[in-house]
């Protein structure tokens, strides 16, 4: 398997599909930076940031790190785990609604 | 294995559990060494993971207000503050770093000697820019009086977190710096057309390391697209 491996020739893409990525990378941090200049606040700031961050993040693996092209085993096995961030994500959410709430209670109102 | 063989191979959904259930290597066609540093990025994704879930926890249970970062981060240009300057020069760096190193990935896979070494310089020097700057940040920072116990803008729990997590991804910048520099001289050296054998490993390698070393560079990348939503800009 190991001298089998060498003999694979590996892909290698045109260099218009880094320059599009590299392009849309800058054009998306610029607008991510424009959300911080004009001052958005609340749910509409909130909203701009993630859509921006994660379509940055995205662009970056699928084309930048290959993952479009990759062993579909493998983008499973790396992105499966997200999930499990996304719950722990949810669960401290939780929490730290009920710390703020207790501390309210207790530091701020007296006991 | 040969191009013809994966071919043969089912795709999509159902090549999942066909090469989880397989013999000998799981990811059919997949650089046991990229598969290797695919899965030490994912523990490091877990690490960050941490930390920013807990800057997260911290941030949404203090009682005392958070320092604005719009402020805290702002730089005088000309007596009035532009919030946020460095942080968005040091993301317009990385991501400037960030493409350099994809091309210079894909100079190396076209064997492509000279290229591909000078785009890994460039990719190390915009690495050394956006440490130097990092340096600047907190040295500005440390001037006005944030300590990880305590700071003049609000909640005292922002200096924690700003150095743990700030200082933890500089610390992956400034290795990725060490490792891009030893592979500039190996590419240009000729190592990976030459078969010469590694100081360390002993081991003959190709442009395939050049791609293992990309994705490294590129996480710290993508790490960064996560700092700077949730820390700068939240």
């Amino acid at each position: 398997m190991k001298e089998q491996t060498k003999k694979r020739t590996e892909t290698t893409h045109k260099i218009g599909i880094y320059l599009w990525i590299w392009g849309l990378l800058f054009v998306l941090s610029f607008f991510s930076y424009l959300v911080d200049w004009f001052a958005f606040q609340g749910l509409l700031r909130w909203t701009l940031i993630l859509i921006f961050m994660f379509l940055k993040a995205g662009l970056i693996m699928a084309f930048f790190m290959h993952l479009f092209w990759e062993r579909y085993t493998l983008v499973n096995v790396l992105l499966w785990p997200m999930t499990a961030i996304a719950c722990f994500i949810g669960l401290m959410v939780a929490e730290a609604q009920y710390t703020v709430f207790t501390r309210f209670i207790y530091f701020v109102l007296g006991s | 294995m040969e191009n013809s063989t994966i071919d043969k191979l089912p795709k999509g959904w159902k090549s999942v559990p066909s090469d989880l259930g397989s013999d000998q290597t799981t990811f059919k066609g997949v650089n046991w060494g990229k598969a290797m540093m695919w899965i030490f990025l994912l523990s490091d994704t877990f690490i960050f993971s941490c930390f920013l879930i807990s800057y997260m926890k911290g941030r949404a249970s203090t009682v005392v207000d958070w320092p604005n970062p719009s402020e805290v981060f702002a730089l005088h240009v000309g007596g009035f503050p532009v919030p946020l300057l460095l942080i968005a020069i040091m993301t317009f760096v990385l991501i400037t770093s960030s493409g350099t190193m994809a091309l210079a990935v894909k100079y190396g896979y076209e064997k492509n000697r000279k290229m591909c070494g000078y785009l890994i310089l460039a990719t190390a020097f915009g690495g050394l820019t956006f440490v130097g700057m990092q340096a600047f940040e907190w040295t500005k920072l440390i001037h006005e009086g944030v300590r990880p116990w305590e700071n003049p803008f609000g909640a005292k729990q922002f200096g924690s977190y700003f150095f743990m997590i700030t200082g933890f991804h500089g610390t992956h910048v400034s290795i990725g710096v060490i490792f891009l520099f030893i592979f500039a001289r190996k590419v240009l050296r000729g190592d990976f057309d030459t078969g010469k054998r590694g100081y360390f490993t002993t081991m003959k390698s190709d442009y395939v390391a050049i791609e293992i070393l990309g994705l490294y560079w590129h996480f710290v990348d993508l790490v960064w697209v996560f700092i700077f939503a949730f820390f700068y800009l939240w």
